[in-house]
C-alpha cells in the first residue's frame, strides 16, 4: 500500500458537500476504499444513508458513473451493469478495464437484499460488493436489522420494561454467509485500520470474480456516541473481539489483525448510548452470555484460520 | 425475403429477441413465458447471438439488471407474466422513470390469487400506471413485429421510454401460426444501432442515475414523462408507417376491422380481437353488419383515434380481460367511456369482462355481445352497465 | 438557486455534474470548529485519511489546514491526531472573537 502522503496526492472521486452526519462512518469508508482504487470504477448504491445523503438532486458527491436504483437490488443491478460491459466488451465496443462496486448498507445486504446478493455471487461477476455496516435501519430511523447485534436498543426493539434486553437476537454473520458463496475473496474490515481495509480493497478487485467486504460503519447518531469518537469505536469493535479483522481468499481463511492488547467487552458496551441499558444488574446475565458468545465465535475463527486458540 | 414459419408465440418472441441480438437478456422463468427464455438460452449456448444471459434468481432481479445494463449503456430485454410483472413491479416503475428503453414481452397470464397460470390481461392492466408504453398483440405474428418495432419506439429520442409487448398466454404463447419471418440483416437495419443517452460505462464522462429527487424536482421530472407518452403516439404511428415499407404489414395504435361504417362496435385487446373478427365475418353473412375496433397501444392511450373511430356509431360494447376490483368496470372501458364523454353525441356504452383466469370465449360468445348491442340500438335501454361475460352464475 | 422548470432539467432525474455537492456548503452546519497548532503537527495525514467530508488540505503531502466550507466539525480529526495539533473551539465564540479582531482593526 502507497504511503499516506502518496494517496494524498490521488484524485478523490467522493466530494464534500454531502449530507451525511458530522462524524459518519460511511463517507470515511467511501473515502478509503476509493482511495485504494487504480481502475476506472461504476459504482452502485442501494437506498439508505449513503445515498440519500450523497446524492439529494441536483447534487452528487460522486464523481464517477454511479447508479442508484433501489433498496434491494444493488447486487443485481451492479449484475447488469457488469453484464453490459461484458457483453459490449466481448462484441469489440468498449476496450478499456472498468470496475464495478456495489454499496449497501446492512439492511440492504443483510436484510431485504440478502436474495440479490446471494444470486449475484452465484452467477461470479465480477464486481466488489461492500456493506457499511452500522447495524440498524439509520436512515429510517434507527430500526433494528438482522445485523443489529443482541442487546441494542433500537427503536423497534426498544428496551423496556417487559424486554429489558432490547433485541434479543443474536446479529447474522453475513460474511460467513456470503463465505458459504465460495467466491475468491471475502473479508471483514474497520475504517479505525484504514491500511488493513485498502489492501483488502485492492485484493478484492483483483480477484477474478465476486468479491465482498463487510465494514463496520459506526454510527455516532443511532449507536449514541459524540460524533468525534468514531474511529475509536471503530477501532475498540476490533479490539474488543466484536469485529474480527480476517479475509478468506480462495476459501483459506487469515486473521489479519491481532490486537497485541485486547479491551474487555465492557468498554465496547459502556461507548455507546444503545447499549446503557445492558450495564443495569438485571441484563447482567446478557452481558455475560455476550462475552462468551464473543469467544466462541473467536475460537471458530482461529480454528477455521487453523490457528490454535 | 421473408421466409414463412410454423411458430408458437413464444418460438417467435425467441426468435425476435435473437433477430434484435440485444447485449444482455436477463431471465427468469414463469409460465407461460418460459419457452421464450429456453429457446432463447439454447441460441446462446450455440453462439447464435452477441447476448450475455444474465440467469437472474427473481424478476425483481431480472428487471433490477435490465436496469442496470440499460443504465450501462446497453440494449437490454427480459420477458415475463403475472406475479413475474407483479414481483418486479416495483423496479417497473423505476424503469420508466429513468427513460430506460426497455423492451419486454409479458406473455398475459392471470395474477394470483388463487394461483392460476392460464390468460388473462390482469398482470400488464396492473401495470398501466407503471410508465411503460403497452402494445397488445392480437397473434403470433403481431408479436414478431410488435417486439421489433418496440425497440424503434422505445429509442426515439422523443420518447425514450420501455416498452412491453403483451400476447395471451398459452392461447398465443403455446398455439403454432403462420409467421412471416424477416431476414436477419433486414431487422438490424431497421432497429439500427443503440445510441444510449449518458451510459455508465462512459467513464470519462460519469453521471449520476437515481438521485434523491424531493418535492422541489419530483414532479418535474414526471411531467417529463408524461410529455413523453404523449411523443410517442406519434412516434408509435411514424414507426407503423416505417415497418409498413419494411414488411408490407402497416400498424397504427388502433385497428378497424369490419364494415367502416358499421354501427355496431366491439372494442378489444389480445387473441380475442382475432375472436371478434371471426364473429364480424359470421354476422356478416347473416346479413349484420358490426366492427372491430381493436387497441394495440394502449398506453399511451389513443384518445383520438378512439374517438375518430366511433364518431358514427350507434353503440359499443367494451371488453376486457381483466378486472378492476371496486371501479365500475374494467380498465379499457373506463378509458373508452372516459374518452367519449366530450362528443357531441352521446352513445351507449357497455362493458364486457370476460375470460378471466383463461375462461374461454369464443365465437358464439361474441356474437351474442353482438345481439345484446342491437337490442341496446333497438330499446334504447341498457340493461347492465357491466357484464361478466362467461361466468357462472 | 432558481428551481428550474421539466423542460429544462435533464430528463429521468440524471444528475450530469459529477461532484456538484461541492456547491454545498456543509460548513454552516458547524458548532465547533477545528483550529490547528502547525508547530505541533507533524503531517502524519492520519487527519486527512479519517475526515468523514475531505476536509483537510493536503498540498504535496503536508497537511495545509481545514476546508472550513465544508468541515462540519465533528472532531474526529482532533480526536486522531497523534500529537494533539488540533484543537475545537466554538465556532460561535471563535467568530464572536473574530468579529471583535475586526471592529478593534477599525478603530
Amino acid at each position: 500500500m502507497p504511503s499516506l502522503k502518496d494517496l494524498s496526492k490521488k484524485e478523490e472521486l467522493f466530494s464534500s458537500g454531502h449530507r451525511l452526519c458530522p462524524g459518519c462512518g460511511a463517507p470515511i469508508i467511501v473515502r478509503q476504499v476509493l482511495l485504494a482504487v487504480d481502475t476506472p470504477v461504476v459504482v452502485g448504491c442501494a437506498t439508505g444513508c449513503l445515498e440519500v445523503g450523497t446524492t439529494i438532486y441536483p447534487f452528487t458527491a460522486w464523481k464517477m458513473p454511479w447508479i442508484h436504483n433501489a433498496f434491494e437490488n444493488a447486487a443485481s443491478t451492479i449484475s447488469g451493469v457488469e453484464a453490459a460491459y461484458r457483453s459490449l466488451k466481448r462484441q469489440g465496443k468498449i476496450d478499456k478495464e472498468i470496475r464495478f462496486i456495489a454499496f449497501g448498507g446492512d439492511g440492504g445486504t443483510y436484510d431485504i437484499g440478502i436474495q440479490s446478493l446471494s444470486g449475484a455471487l452465484e452467477r461470479g461477476h465480477r464486481f466488489l460488493y461492500i456493506c457499511y455496516d452500522n447495524e440498524a435501519y439509520m436512515n429510517t430511523g434507527i430500526q433494528r436489522s438482522s445485523a443489529s447485534p443482541r442487546g441494542a436498543s433500537t427503536t423497534t426493539s426498544p428496551a423496556g420494561k417487559a424486554i429489558p434486553e432490547g433485541k434479543t437476537e443474536y446479529r447474522k454473520d453475513l460474511t460467513q454467509i456470503v463465505a458459504a458463496h465460495n467466491i475468491p475473496y471475502v473479508a471483514q474490515a474497520s475504517p479505525g485500520y484504514y491500511n488493513d481495509l485498502m489492501k483488502k480493497v485492492q485484493k478484492a478487485l483483483s480477484a477474478n470474480g465476486p468479491s465482498f467486504i463487510n465494514i463496520l460503519s459506526p454510527c455516532p447518531r443511532g449507536w449514541r456516541y459524540p460524533a468525534d469518537q468514531t474511529i475509536e469505536i471503530a477501532k475498540l469493535a476490533v479490539l474488543s473481539g466484536f469485529w474480527p479483522l480476517y479475509e478468506i481468499e480462495n476459501g483459506k481463511y487469515r486473521i489479519t489483525y491481532k490486537p497485541r492488547k485486547k479491551k474487555p467487552l465492557k468498554d465496547w458496551l459502556e461507548s455507546q448510548g444503545r447499549f446503557r441499558h445492558l450495564l443495569k444488574e438485571e441484563n447482567k446475565k446478557v452481558v455475560e452470555e455476550l462475552q462468551k458468545n464473543i469467544e466462541e465465535k473467536e475460537k471458530k475463527l482461529l480454528a477455521l484460520a487453523g490457528e490454535n486458540a | 425475403m421473408e421466409t414463412i414459419k410454423a411458430m408458437t408465440g413464444d418460438e417467435v418472441a425467441a426468435e425476435t429477441i435473437r433477430q434484435i441480438n440485444p447485449d444482455v437478456m436477463a431471465a427468469y422463468p414463469i409460465t407461460p413465458q418460459t419457452e421464450i427464455v429456453q429457446i432463447f438460452s439454447e441460441f446462446v449456448a450455440n453462439g447464435l447471438v452477441d447476448t450475455e444471459m444474465v440467469r437472474v434468481e427473481s424478476e425483481h432481479s431480472a428487471m433490477s439488471a435490465c436496469v442496470g445494463a440499460a443504465s450501462a449503456g446497453a440494449r437490454a430485454m427480459t420477458a415475463t407474466s403475472a406475479n413475474g410483472l407483479a414481483l418486479m413491479w416495483e423496479i417497473v416503475y423505476i424503469a420508466a422513470s429513468l427513460r430506460l428503453p426497455i423492451v419486454m414481452p409479458v406473455v398475459n397470464r392471470a395474477l394470483s390469487g388463487p394461483i392460476n397460470i392460464h390468460c388473462d390481461h390482469s398482470d400488464s392492466m396492473g401495470a398501466r400506471d407503471s410508465g411503460w408504453i403497452q402494445l397488445y398483440s392480437e397473434n403470433c405474428q403481431e408479436i414478431y413485429d410488435n417486439l421489433i418495432q418496440a425497440v424503434r419506439i422505445a429509442e426515439d429520442k422523443s420518447v425514450l421510454l420501455p416498452v412491453m409487448v403483451t400476447f395471451d398466454g398459452f392461447i398465443i404463447s403455446h398455439g403454432t401460426e403462420r409467421v412471416k419471418i424477416l431476414e436477419d440483416e433486414q431487422v438490424r437495419k431497421f432497429i439500427g444501432k443503440y445510441n444510449p443517452r449518458y451510459p455508465l460505462l462512459d467513464i470519462d464522462n460519469p453521471v449520476t442515475y437515481g438521485p434523491l429527487d424531493l418535492f422541489d424536482y419530483y414532479f418535474e421530472h414526471k411531467r417529463q414523462q408524461v410529455e413523453a407518452m404523449k411523443n410517442a403516439l406519434d412516434v408509435i404511428k411514424k414507426i407503423g408507417g416505417e415497418y409498413a415499407q419494411l414488411s408490407g404489414r402497416s400498424y397504427d395504435l388502433i385497428e378497424e376491422f369490419g364494415s367502416p361504417d358499421a354501427d355496431l362496435v366491439v372494442i378489444a385487446a389480445g387473441s380475442t380481437a382475432g375472436t371478434v373478427k371471426g364473429a364480424i365475418e359470421e354476422l356478416k353473412e347473416e346479413g349484420i353488419n358490426a366492427k372491430l375496433l381493436k387497441i394495440r397501444a394502449f398506453r399511451p392511450f389513443p384518445q383520438d383515434e378512439i374517438k375518430q373511430s366511433l364518431r358514427k356509431v350507434a353503440v359499443v360494447a367494451v371488453m376486457d380481460r381483466s378486472a378492476s376490483f371496486g371501479a365500475v368496470g374494467g380498465p379499457i372501458f373506463l378509458e373508452v367511456r372516459s374518452a367519449l364523454l366530450d362528443e357531441e353525441r352521446r352513445v351507449p356504452v357497455v362493458n364486457y369482462i370476460y375470460g378471466l383466469g383463461g375462461r374461454n370465449i369464443g365465437i358464439e360468445d361474441i356474437k351474442k355481445v353482438f345481439q345484446d348491442l342491437i337490442q341496446i340500438k333497438k330499446t334504447g335501454k341498457v340493461k347492465n352497465l357491466v357484464n361478466y361475460l362467461g361466468v357462472r352464475e | 438557486m432558481k428551481e428550474k422548470g421539466w423542460k429544462d432539467v435533464p430528463l429521468g432525474g440524471l444528475i450530469l455534474e459529477a461532484g456538484s455537492a461541492k456547491e454545498y456548503l456543509t460548513g454552516t452546519w458547524r458548532t465547533f470548529r477545528p483550529i490547528l497548532d502547525e508547530k505541533k503537527c507533524k503531517h502524519c495525514l492520519i487527519c486527512w485519511i479519517y475526515c468523514p467530508d475531505s476536509s483537510i488540505i493536503v498540498e504535496d503531502g503536508k497537511m495545509k489546514g481545514f476546508r472550513y466550507d465544508y468541515c462540519k466539525g465533528c472532531g474526529i480529526c482532533s480526536t486522531e491526531c497523534p500529537f494533539k495539533a488540533i484543537k475545537m473551539v466554538e465556532e460561535a465564540k471563535y467568530k464572536a472573537e473574530k468579529e471583535g479582531e475586526k471592529q478593534n482593526g477599525n478603530n
